[in-house]
């Protein structure tokens, strides 16, 4: 009885310095590195996120050039508004100027500046079942639309209110059909997630879906998918991203670190990282920076960026002047016929 | 194709292991601490409330007990969404400031799993208290001495009690996801990725190879931990 009891003391005895040494260390040498670091959190979009720009690309390069450490939390542009709106973020890099300018309105963000652009593309099967190939984005939904109905095409919206969830929603309206009545047809399908798990379940089901390039090209050239880009053509497909930096009226976050960010994705340097990440992995460029084409004011994508990125308060721009706090930035104007 | 493709990713798994892949060694690391630091929270409050409801009787005890039982099975989303408008700095516990930090994952595993351990305590002394502090008093022990033979007695379950809500903590991806935000920074103290957040990730990524690898990883630590606790178990026996 005693020899068991003994050894029952010793073994737990054992359990309990064992767990807690572990613990009291790991926790130690975290407590004590925490307090050097100054951090920022942006919410962003999935289809910024997954393609590795942000973390590899962006993270790093930032940190070496300001100490400022960033955290990405990547959910769907509504998502990652809500989160700012939640308090959650001191700034935001979203691509849906309609729920960027409702951000704005409502008093959380201030100090858009547009930082990078891309495309948008409808991808699909190789065999292309709906021949939409080479089609105009309007004229393509159409006919998948015509071929869907038919049993011959799968459409995959994303429907997570992210930003290439509201670009295909105006596209639905373009061409002339209800998005929330059209989604209800069995040959259109939702999954609720990001782009990347979007295209996985496409590549598996032979659906279409609209893409923004970035990822599309990133799990293409990784061979994760083998869907082909089918639309690629016109001016409605600009994706335009932003970074928009949270009031600080609203929220006592880091204002002067998220102005920094800002500071630095729009410098030589931050536009450089942007335009050329991936291009030695995957032979292009997965994201084109935007400050250098706003300079020049003139071209079709300078155009279409206006059309597609600013806001319009008589005059066109990227951040209207009551969206403008305490900024010592340039912020670029557009007159439009 | 078929086989080809998870032998190959497992082949690059056990590659990435063996030559101890630093980021795998921090998301390891940072788990087993996350978890560990939700596990002693956890017992912090549920051995009292545990030994309580196993040694004492009164009034509303047992729908106390049923109110815990409930809660074993609770979906870990739902507590992860629970929290997350909890803990968002505009949410009633903003102030804490833990959303999307390491502790506030611990916070959110450590509710997760106090009912898992205050039912295993409760019914591990449940099932000795009778017979063994009959037994004690019989031999002449007090009232303070019977509970502490009983406490020793029920060892082995409470035991098993702290094992088994370090594994459901360490498994779970809700709470994780949503109150670490899966956060990773090469080089930061203040990163949040976790094995079940780094795994949904990177096989949302197609980097199968890591998933697998962290998935091997995870269910070691599991076996690991559970084998411990066996051994310690039979020893105590």
């Amino acid at each position: 009885m005693n020899d068991k009891a003994l050894s029952q003391k010793a073994w737990l005895l054992i359990a309990v310095i064992l767990v807690a040494g572990i613990v009291g260390v790991a926790w130690y040498s975290q407590t004590t590195k925490q307090a050097e670091e100054r951090v920022l959190t942006i919410s962003t979009t999935t289809s910024l996120y997954d393609t590795g720009l942000l973390e590899d690309a962006i993270a790093p390069a930032f940190k070496d050039a300001t100490g400022i450490e960033l955290h990405f939390i990547p959910k769907g542009t509504g998502a990652a508004i809500q989160d700012a709106m939640n308090g959650a973020a001191d700034a935001i890099i979203v691509h849906a100027r309609s729920k960027e300018i409702e951000f704005m309105e409502n008093g959380y963000g201030v100090n858009r500046k547009i930082i990078a652009y891309n495309f948008f593309v409808i991808v699909g099967p190789e065999n292309d079942p709906a021949g939409i190939k080479g089609l105009s984005p309007v004229e393509a939904l159409k006919k998948i639309v015509e071929e869907g109905r038919k049993g011959n095409a799968i459409w995959v919206s994303r429907d997570d209110g992210s930003g290439t969830n509201t670009k295909e929603i105006a596209l639905w309206e373009k061409a002339g059909y209800n998005y929330s009545e059209i989604k209800k047809e069995s040959w259109f399908r939702n999954t609720g997630t990001g782009m990347g798990k979007t295209l996985n379940y496409c590549n598996n089901v032979r659906a279409y879906t609209l893409s923004d390039m970035g990822t599309y090209l990133k799990y293409r050239m990784d061979g994760l998918i083998d869907l082909a880009v089918l639309v690629d053509k016109g001016e409605e497909l600009i994706n335009i991203y932003a970074i928009i930096v949270v009031n600080p009226e609203k929220f006592n976050k880091d204002f002067d670190g998220a102005m920094e960010l800002v500071k630095w994705l729009t410098s030589r340097e931050g536009q450089k990282t942007i335009g050329e990440y991936g291009v030695e992995r995957y032979g292009r460029q997965l994201f084109y920076p935007a400050v250098e084409v706003l300079e020049k004011k003139s071209g079709n994508i300078y155009h279409w960026i206006v059309k597609y990125g600013f806001i319009e308060n008589n005059v066109w721009s990227e951040c209207p002047a009551k969206y403008r706090y305490k900024a010592d930035i340039k912020f670029f104007e557009a007159k439009m016929s | 194709m078929a086989w080809e493709y998870i032998l190959d990713g497992i082949k690059q798994a056990v590659h990435l292991i063996v030559t101890a892949d630093p980021d795998i060694i921090e998301i390891t690391l940072r788990s087993i601490r996350v978890s560990g630091i939700a596990t002693l929270m956890a017992a912090l409050w549920s051995f009292p409330i545990g030994i309580m409801l196993g040694m004492h009787s009164f009034t509303g005890k047992n729908i106390l007990k049923g109110f815990f039982n409930s809660l074993l099975g609770i979906p870990t989303v739902v507590l992860g969404l629970i929290l997350y408008l909890m803990l968002v700095p505009f949410g009633p516990l903003g102030f804490l400031k833990l959303i999307y930090t390491e502790m506030g994952i611990s916070f959110g595993q450590s509710l997760l799993i106090t009912p898992i351990m205050i039912s295993f305590i409760a019914s591990s002394i449940e099932a000795v208290e009778g017979e063994i502090r009959e037994l004690a008093r019989t031999l002449g022990a007090g009232e303070i001495e019977a509970s502490i033979a009983v406490m020793s007695e029920s060892i082995s379950g409470v035991l098993l009690a702290v094992i088994a809500s370090f594994n459901r903590a360490i498994a779970e991806l809700g709470i994780a996801i949503m109150i670490g935000g899966n956060i990773f920074v090469k080089g930061s103290a203040l990163n949040t990725r976790v094995l079940t957040t780094a795994m949904q990730m990177y096989t949302a990524r197609g980097e199968i190879d890591m998933a697998i690898a962290l998935g091997i990883i995870l269910l070691s630590i599991v076996f690991a931990v559970s084998t411990i606790s066996n051994l310690i178990q039979s020893r105590l026996a």
